[in-house]
């Protein structure tokens, strides 16, 4: 009797705070997920393969998330990463197709162009002091404007075999094989795109949990001004946030140039909303200090999996797509702010 | 002291128009000549006022939005196109007549702005949601809804996402020309718009309540002011402003374009609210510094397209010039400069 | 250079705009002793210690830990040059978790990843140093309550082990039996040869625990005294720079005119209350009447006279006033009724910082009025100067923002502001908290006053003697309900303790 009153204790600590929003988030996916399954059960949903494709179409924003993630943690905000990935695409095109640069040379620019944007954007955030929206918005404007610049037309990538080669490659599961009508065995399949993401969730996870860094983001968007009185070096947490950011961004473009293999100027746009949208759906708080990567890994699976019900459809139109996620956006974010009356209720 | 107080804000946005201006004059040396051409003004700077309407209209929704709730509605582009789209759905796209009177269609169509204010403000006030997030919704499903709203019986289905158009000449008077004025009419309608807030602001007590709100909500609340309901209307008026600057958008098209209405007028708002030299953070706020933020954006559009800078290329210039300007308007430049002159003042003495 | 001195500060200047806050002010510090910094607010005590941690670069003036020169830039630096500091307000992440507070900046690592369970364990035995048990390290600071956020915030400080220790304020949100602990704490640290900067307004904290007290006064130093040879009366004047006996002659006064009966009941309270923060009371005060209310800490005072006024809505009960049932669900009712409430915690909710002086003042009176009704502006300035000269403000205009005055002028334009809404009812909660001596009489002698002139007066003060001066009744609670009344007879700071502690003198 002890052990289960115990049991039920700590079941009910770790359900608290935080953890509880993660809780329904986790919970949410997995309910649409075996709704999915139910509902559109002869398109194929409960292939494991459509679980794949939802991390192979979504690998750029699951990178572009997290770095997102780590930003509102520190309290700011980035709405630059869209037209970011955008510019890198355009950039990897435009060099690779109209001037024959190899592949590694190409990727190494542009993951060089996203360190130096992110510096240029957190030194102005972090030492200027100016505030991240506008900051970021202004970003925006320059990146999208600057793709226009480099080709108002859409540069699609043929010659360069071994970024093609890249984009093509299907990496076999060992596990989860299924035999199709034909008597083939068909193995479940990712891109390389999705082990770049998956190691980019690994790591930031680990930087968010185990090193200074990570917590010290945490402390910053708790409270600037107590982090900076506890001796920490405020500026600098912060500077590195967005330059660690402007990596993602450039990384989660390279990975998104993987899947379209082509740049052109409205590529991406409404990106950052998603990230924002599936960061927030996970967990993560506007107001800063509260966040976790795994939360934003959820929500844009949620985010993935709205997109596969409506094309199983086929009847909607893909504006649904919009009007869904904004709807869950709202729920979720009702859901926090009723979360956070109540807490405030009991704390009385 | 009030009024010099309030001169002294304005010095930076005004310094900032100006500066726009001689830009502009350099590159075009007939910039300030104005004509009349078919009965009507003609001129660049004629034509600067004329575009920025909206922008200003708009910019004075979100300085009141920012300095009541200290955060920005991002959904007002998309409101626009919904107006927009209640606006000309109504109409209707006969050649001899109005579906409706056109009153009522102007009056729905600033009411659907107002009642997206008013779902925006619901969540800001009530749930006490961070407005950009509150925003973001609308931001998303704003489009799609105005895509739903422009719907055309195609073969006896209502299908929607078409773009519907006005025939009816009279609609056109609104973003253009009513015969035998000489200004564009969307001036008339925004400086009206403009004189009418601050009056209302600064005749009643509103614009010092609404300060207190953004200031110091609870304080607020415990000398008698009811914190919710400024929130709220400050929202509701935003999503009117968004509803007006829609109106005239589609009256300058004549359609309902839901896709590009009021495309990327949320960051220009926000922009011109910031160049006013209105904070960011909430609280005390400046009416004409945001209009003539507006207005230096539009001026600073007119400048590039007249460099030859495509339409596409445009922000590069945008992002770049805002950044300067909010930058030297910022505390800690202004702090660092301090220094740099204290050092300088120190370096000359000991010499 | 005597070795005995851990921390020699020498002709400390620093101005900021228009104010010269420091002027050649010396400060040393030796080795294991607690050293009290004294002042009035606005004498530099608080600008001292950011100068020395940091926070603010100095103009001129040397600092010397151990005999070696040294320049905090920042807090990192100060920390790194080993001075700790806890600060007035709770200056930790509400966010993170008890532990992770404690340790920020130095979480205990194995290998490259920090050692959470050991960060855990080492935090539960340093809080239980300071006196803290069955506190979960791993929940959210922000879960607990400011008392103890205040304790965790020591304790973090403590565990640093640093050469100087700065508390600034620390006891503000204690109540007597965690000020003991933090007491026991700093005896022990002494023993240890660190120094303590201990700055507080609490005098008999001063007298309990200090070896040495420094003295500034407008920025300037006064003196720096062994504590045997500054007996109160003395520090007191010390730091006013005047003889002060103007506190007995309030009391003296207040008790003749003491005699009142056959007044009018404007207040009747029957079995209000609010969930959570004050069981159901009832109270009666009559016309003229100063009521106290006295407490221990989260006993209640507060909470009681919010839900007098709507601050928080009452969960049951009903209220009179002047005889008429009151059906308020807002301030704006009660204000609308006569009611005025100075609350508590003035930056956080009675200071528009952006608002100059004149606004602050008038927006009651504005939203009694009604928001359509401006009131013109020849009226507010006529207002604005009246009471700028009643209150004996010091502001260089009507229009300055208010942000800039000091602590005590604030907190009169807001007694001014509600003042001008003339109303039957004023609870003050806290009026001289933070406020020099000075400023303290005045506000002591303005109550009476109003009192003497038929406003019916709620105060409450933890400085019992304060109270003692001015109030005709005492009302007692504890742990959130009333539970008695003392009238103000010849009453002493004992009895008062007494009632408080409640029981028999074995404290039952």
């Amino acid at each position: 009797m002890k052990k289960q009153l115990m049991a039920v204790q700590l079941l009910k600590k770790k359900l608290d705070g935080s953890n509880f929003l993660l809780f329904v988030t986790i919970a949410l996916f997995v309910l649409m997920y075996i709704a999915g399954i139910i509902i559109f059960s002869d398109a194929g949903f409960d292939n494991f393969q459509t679980f794949l494709n939802m991390l192979i179409d979504n690998a750029g924003l699951i990178i572009a998330a997290s770095g997102m993630t780590i930003i509102m943690i520190t309290g700011g905000i980035d709405i630059s990463i869209g037209s970011v990935v955008g510019l890198v695409c355009m950039m990897l095109a435009y060099t690779m197709q109209n001037m024959g640069m190899s592949a590694w040379m190409a990727i190494t620019l542009v993951m060089l162009f996203g360190i130096i944007f992110g510096a240029v954007q957190g030194f102005l955030i972090a030492y200027m002091k100016l505030q991240p929206f506008i900051i970021t918005l202004a970003g925006m404007f320059f990146c999208r404007g600057l793709t226009a610049m480099i080709s108002v037309n859409q540069i699609a990538i043929t010659d360069n075999a071994t970024f093609l080669g890249m984009a093509s490659k299907d990496i076999h599961l060992l596990v989860g094989s299924t035999v199709n009508k034909h008597g083939v065995r068909m193995y479940p399949f990712v891109h390389p795109s999705v082990i770049i993401a998956i190691i980019t969730l690994v790591f930031i996870w680990y930087l968010c949990k185990y090193t200074k860094f990570g917590r010290n983001l945490f402390a910053v968007g708790g409270n600037e001004q107590s982090a900076l009185l506890m001796g920490i070096n405020v500026r600098r947490t912060k500077f590195t946030a967005y330059v660690l950011n402007g990596f993602l961004a450039a990384l989660a473009g390279f990975v998104f140039c993987l899947n379209t293999t082509s740049g052109f100027v409205e590529q991406a746009r409404g990106f950052e909303m998603d990230a924002i949208a599936s960061a927030v759906i996970g967990g993560t708080m506007l107001t800063g200090g509260v966040g976790t990567v795994v939360g934003t890994f959820f929500g844009v699976l949620i985010k993935a999996t709205i997109e596969t019900y409506i094309r199983c459809n086929g009847t909607l139109s893909s504006w649904w797509n919009k009007i869904v996620l904004s709807a869950l956006l709202c729920f979720f974010i009702v859901l926090q702010s009723v979360f956070i009356i109540i807490k405030n209720k009991k704390k009385n | 002291m009030r009024q010099s107080l309030k001169r002294s804000q304005l010095l930076l946005p005004v310094a900032a128009l100006i500066l726009m201006l001689v830009i502009n004059v350099i590159i075009t040396p007939s910039f300030f000549n104005i004509s009349i051409k078919n009965g009507v003004l003609y001129g660049y700077t004629i034509d600067i006022l004329n575009r920025s309407c909206e922008l200003i209209i708009l910019a004075v929704g979100m300085t009141l939005v920012v300095a009541s709730s200290r955060g920005t509605d991002i959904s007002v582009g998309a409101v626009e196109a919904v107006a927009a789209a209640v606006c000309v759905r109504l109409l209707g796209s006969s050649y001899d007549a109005y579906a409706v009177p056109v009153v009522f269609a102007v009056f729905m169509c600033l009411f659907a702005g107002a009642a997206c204010g008013a779902f925006n403000g619901l969540l800001v006030s009530k749930f006490n949601i961070q407005p950009m997030i509150a925003t973001l919704i609308l931001f998303t499903a704003g489009r799609g809804i105005a895509q739903l709203t422009s719907a055309r019986a195609i073969n006896g289905v209502m299908v929607p996402g078409q773009i519907l158009y006005v025939r009816m000449e009279s609609f056109k008077y609104i973003g253009g020309f009513i015969p035998g004025c000489v200004m564009p009419t969307p001036v008339f309608i925004a400086a009206a718009f403009v004189l009418i807030t601050m009056i209302l602001l600064r005749k009643t007590a509103l614009g010092m309540y609404i300060e207190t709100v953004g200031i110091n909500p609870k304080a607020g609340r415990l000398v008698g002011i009811n914190s919710t309901l400024i929130i709220f209307f400050t929202y509701v008026f935003c999503g009117f402003a968004s509803g007006l600057a829609g109106l005239i958008s589609s009256s300058r098209i004549y359609s309902s374009d839901a896709n590009n209405i009021g495309l990327n007028m949320e960051l220009d708002a926000i922009l011109a609210v910031a160049l006013g030299g209105n904070s960011l953070g909430g609280g005390k706020f400046n009416i004409a510094g945001s209009v003539i933020g507006a207005i230096t954006i539009q001026a600073l559009t007119t400048g590039l397209y007249a460099m030859g800078v495509s339409a596409d290329q445009l922000p590069v210039y945008k992002a770049v010039v805002v950044v300067l300007i909010v930058t030297l308007q910022s505390d800690e430049f202004k702090r660092v400069w301090g220094v740099y002159k204290l050092r300088r003042a120190a370096a000359r003495g000991a010499a | 250079m005597n070795s005995d001195v851990v921390l020699s500060m020498k002709n400390i200047t620093i101005t900021f705009p228009g104010v010269k806050a420091l002027q050649n002010v010396d400060f040393t510090l030796r080795k294991g002793e607690i050293h009290a910094l004294m002042g009035e607010n606005g004498a530099g005590k608080s600008t001292l210690i950011k100068v020395l941690t940091g926070v603010y670069t100095r103009d001129s003036g040397d600092i010397l830990l151990d005999g070696k020169s040294i320049n905090n830039r920042s807090p990192e630096e100060a920390q790194q040059n080993c001075i700790s500091t806890v600060f007035q307000e709770v200056n930790l992440c509400p966010n993170l978790s008890v532990a992770e507070n404690i340790f920020v900046g130095h979480q205990p690592k194995k290998g490259i990843a920090i050692d959470w369970k050991k960060m855990n364990d080492r935090s539960a035995e340093i809080l239980s140093g300071v006196g803290l048990t069955h506190i979960d390290v791993t929940r959210a600071l922000g879960e607990y309550s400011v008392a103890i956020q205040q304790m965790v915030a020591i304790a973090r400080a403590v565990n640093f082990n640093c050469k100087v220790l700065i508390l600034d304020e620390p006891t503000s949100s204690l109540d007597d039996h965690e000020v003991a602990n933090l007491f026991a704490v700093m005896n022990k640290l002494k023993s240890q040869g660190t120094g303590i900067i201990f700055v507080t307004h609490f005098l008999e904290q001063v007298y309990e625990v200090c070896d040495r007290i420094t003295v500034l006064r407008n920025g300037e130093l006064q003196g720096e005294f062994p504590i045997a040879d500054l007996p109160r009366v003395k520090l007191v004047s010390t730091m006013l720079g005047h003889e002060f006996n103007e506190l007995a002659s309030i009391r003296s006064n207040r008790q003749d005119d003491s005699a009142e009966s056959g007044k009018e009941t404007i207040i009747r309270a029957v079995g209000l209350s609010h969930t959570g923060t004050i069981k159901p009371f009832d109270i009666n005060i009559k016309k003229g009447e100063v009521v106290g209310l006295t407490g221990l800490l989260g006993s209640g005072r507060s909470e009681l006279v919010r839900t007098l006024y709507c601050a928080d809505k009452p969960d049951s009960g009903s209220l009179f006033f002047k005889s008429k049932k009151v059906k308020a669900s807002e301030p704006i009712d009660s204000m609308r009724s006569g009611m005025a409430y100075l609350p508590e915690d003035r930056k956080e909710e009675s200071i528009i910082a952006d608002l100059s002086v004149r606004e602050n003042m008038i927006i009651a009176l504005q939203a009694k009025t009604g928001v359509f009704k401006l009131l013109p502006i020849a009226k507010q300035n006529e207002l604005a100067e009246k009471y700028i000269k009643i209150l004996n403000i010091k502001t260089p205009s009507p229009e300055t923002l208010i942000k800039q005055l000091s602590g005590g002028n604030q907190q009169k334009v807001i007694i001014g502001r509600w003042l001008i809404t003339h109303p039957d009812f004023l609870i003050l909660d806290e009026p001289t908290r933070g406020i020099d001596v000075g400023t303290k009489t005045e506000i002591q002698k303005l109550v009476v006053q109003l009192a003497s002139e038929g406003m019916t007066i709620v105060f409450i003060s933890s400085e019992i003697d304060e109270m003692l001066r001015t109030v005709n009744r005492l009302c007692v609670l504890r742990d959130g309900k009333k539970v008695g009344e003392l009238s103000n007879d010849n009453l002493t700071q004992q009895d008062v303790m007494a009632a408080i502690a409640g029981g028999d003198t074995n404290g039952n």
